[in-house]
C-alpha cells in the first residue's frame, strides 16, 4: 500500500509533471514564473487547491454522481454532469477559501490570496479531479495524486523561474525575443524531465 | 465592423493562439497528431459558437457580479454535449483527446470571448466571432499538428507521406518538441510581422487574460 502510494506521488512529480510533460496549467507556468518569490506562492497555492478540489470532488463522484452498491451495480448515473459539478464546485470552493483565510489567517491570505482567483479557471485543478476518477483511484490515492502532481507543478515552476532569470540575459534572434524564447526553453526543460521514464517502475515496481 | 471583417478577425488579426496566446495547454498537448488538432478545434469551436450565441442572448439579463460563475455554467453545459457526442460517435478521438475534452471548460478562448465580445454585442455578431476563433483555433492546431506529425511519424492524418526508409524525427510528438514546435512557429509569425510592420505585445500576464477584471493579482502574473 505504501509502495504504491509512494509510486503513485514520485510518479505524478517526476513521470506525469503536470506542466511539462502533460501540458497542463501552462498559463501559470510562463505568467507567474519569472520571479522565484511569486512562482513559489502560486505553486502553494495550487498545491492546496488540488488537494482540497480533490478531497471534496471525489466523494462527490462516489457518492453523488456514480454511486455503486456492495455488488459493485451502479445504483444510479449521473457521471454525464460530471464537467458541470466538479468547475462550479472548485469555483465555489476557491472562493469559499479565500474569504474564509482573509478574515481567519490574514498573513497567509496576504501570502497566497492574490493567487487564489487566478486557480478557479487553470486547467491543472479540473485536470487532477477528472484524472483521478477516469484512473479510478480510491479516496487516498487520490490526495496522493493531487499532492504529487501539486509538488511537481512547484518543482516544474522553481526550476524555470531559474531558467528564465538566465534568459534575461540571453540574447536571442529578434524574432525570437520574449515569449517564443521562453517557449523554447521550456522545451529544453521538459526534455530533462524525459530523463525520468522507467525510474519509478524500477524502485516501486509497477504501478 | 461589418459583418465579413468580425469573422475574418479570428483567423489571422487575432489568431487566438499566435497573436493573443490564448487557449496554449490544449494547443500543446493534443497536437502530436493533425487529426487530433482538427477532432480538438471542431469540439472547441463548437462550444465557443453555441456559447458566445447563449451569452450575447442572456447579457443584459446576467448580473454584473455573478457573470463569470454563470459563464461558466452556460460553457459547461456545451461541453457535456460535445462529450457526448464525441463518446457516442467518435470514440477513439474521445481516448485520444482524453482529459483535454472535459478541459474544454476552462479553455481561456472561450471564456476569454464570452467575457470581451459576447457579452458586449449581439447574438449574429456574436456567432460570427465564435465561429471566426474557432476556425483560426482549428487551422493552427491542424498547422502544428502537421508539422508534429510529418516530422515526428512521418504520417499525415494516418498517411505515411515520408518513407519508413528515412528515420524518424521522433523528438516532435514529445512534450519537449511541442514546446519547441509552439516557440519557432510563434518566431516566425513574429518574423512576419516585423517583416510587414503589423507589431502585436505579447504577454501571458495580465493583458488577455479572462480572469483580469475579477482577478485580485493585479500584476502578479509577469
Amino acid at each position: 500500500m505504501a509502495a504504491r502510494l509512494a509510486a503513485i506521488f514520485f510518479t505524478m512529480i517526476l513521470v506525469d509533471n503536470y506542466v511539462l510533460v502533460k501540458f497542463l496549467g501552462i498559463c501559470p507556468f510562463l505568467g507567474v514564473s519569472k520571479k522565484l518569490n511569486s512562482a513559489f506562492g502560486m505553486s502553494c497555492a495550487v498545491i492546496f487547491v488540488m488537494t482540497l478540489a480533490t478531497a471534496v470532488t471525489w466523494p462527490i463522484q462516489n457518492f453523488l454522481l456514480t454511486p455503486v452498491d456492495a455488488e459493485g451495480n451502479l445504483k444510479w448515473d449521473l457521471g454525464y454532469l460530471q464537467t458541470i459539478v466538479f468547475i462550479l464546485v472548485i469555483a465555489v470552493l476557491v472562493q469559499l477559501v479565500e474569504i474564509i483565510m482573509k478574515k481567519y489567517m490574514p498573513p497567509l491570505h496576504k501570502a497566497l490570496g492574490v493567487y487564489l482567483p487566478l486557480i478557479t479557471t487553470n486547467c491543472a485543478v479540473l485536470g487532477v479531479t477528472v484524472l483521478n476518477i477516469d484512473n479510478g483511484y480510491n479516496f487516498v490515492e487520490s490526495i496522493f495524486c493531487a499532492l504529487g502532481a501539486g509538488f511537481g507543478f512547484m518543482l516544474a515552476m522553481v526550476i524555470f523561474s531559474g531558467v528564465r532569470k538566465r534568459l534575461e540575459e540571453a540574447q536571442p534572434p529578434k524574432c525570437f525575443e520574449g515569449l517564443p524564447i521562453t517557449l523554447v526553453a521550456a522545451s529544453a526543460t521538459a526534455l530533462s524531465f524525459g530523463g525520468f521514464g522507467g525510474l519509478i517502475e524500477n524502485i516501486f515496481g509497477a504501478i | 465592423m461589418n459583418k465579413v471583417q468580425i469573422f475574418t478577425n479570428g483567423l489571422v488579426k487575432e489568431n487566438p493562439v499566435l497573436r493573443l496566446v490564448l487557449g496554449t495547454c490544449p494547443t500543446l498537448a493534443v497536437t502530436t497528431m493533425a487529426f487530433n488538432g482538427l477532432g480538438m478545434g471542431i469540439a472547441a469551436t463548437f462550444v465557443l459558437f453555441c456559447s458566445n450565441i447563449a451569452i450575447s442572448l442572456l447579457r443584459n439579463v446576467i448580473p454584473d457580479k455573478v457573470r463569470l460563475p454563470a459563464y461558466i455554467t452556460v460553457i459547461a453545459t456545451f461541453v457535456s454535449i460535445v462529450q457526448m457526442l464525441v463518446k457516442a460517435y467518435v470514440p477513439a478521438l474521445d481516448k485520444s483527446l482524453g482529459v483535454f475534452l472535459p478541459l474544454i471548460v476552462v479553455n481561456c478562448i472561450i471564456l476569454g470571448r464570452a467575457e470581451m465580445f459576447a457579452s458586449k454585442n449581439k447574438p449574429l455578431d456574436s456567432a460570427l466571432d465564435g465561429l471566426g476563433m474557432g476556425l483560426g483555433f482549428t487551422l493552427t492546431l491542424v498547422l502544428m499538428g502537421s508539422i508534429r506529425e510529418i516530422l515526428g511519424s512521418g504520417t499525415w492524418f494516418g498517411m505515411t507521406v515520408i518513407p519508413a526508409s528515412i528515420d524518424r524525427f521522433t523528438f516532435m510528438t514529445t512534450p519537449a518538441g511541442g514546446f519547441f514546435t509552439f516557440g519557432c512557429l510563434m518566431a516566425l509569425v513574429i518574423f512576419i510581422e516585423n517583416k510587414t510592420g503589423n507589431k502585436k505585445e505579447r504577454s501571458i500576464g495580465c493583458e488577455g487574460c479572462p480572469s483580469k477584471s475579477v482577478c485580485g493579482a493585479k500584476g502578479g502574473c509577469e
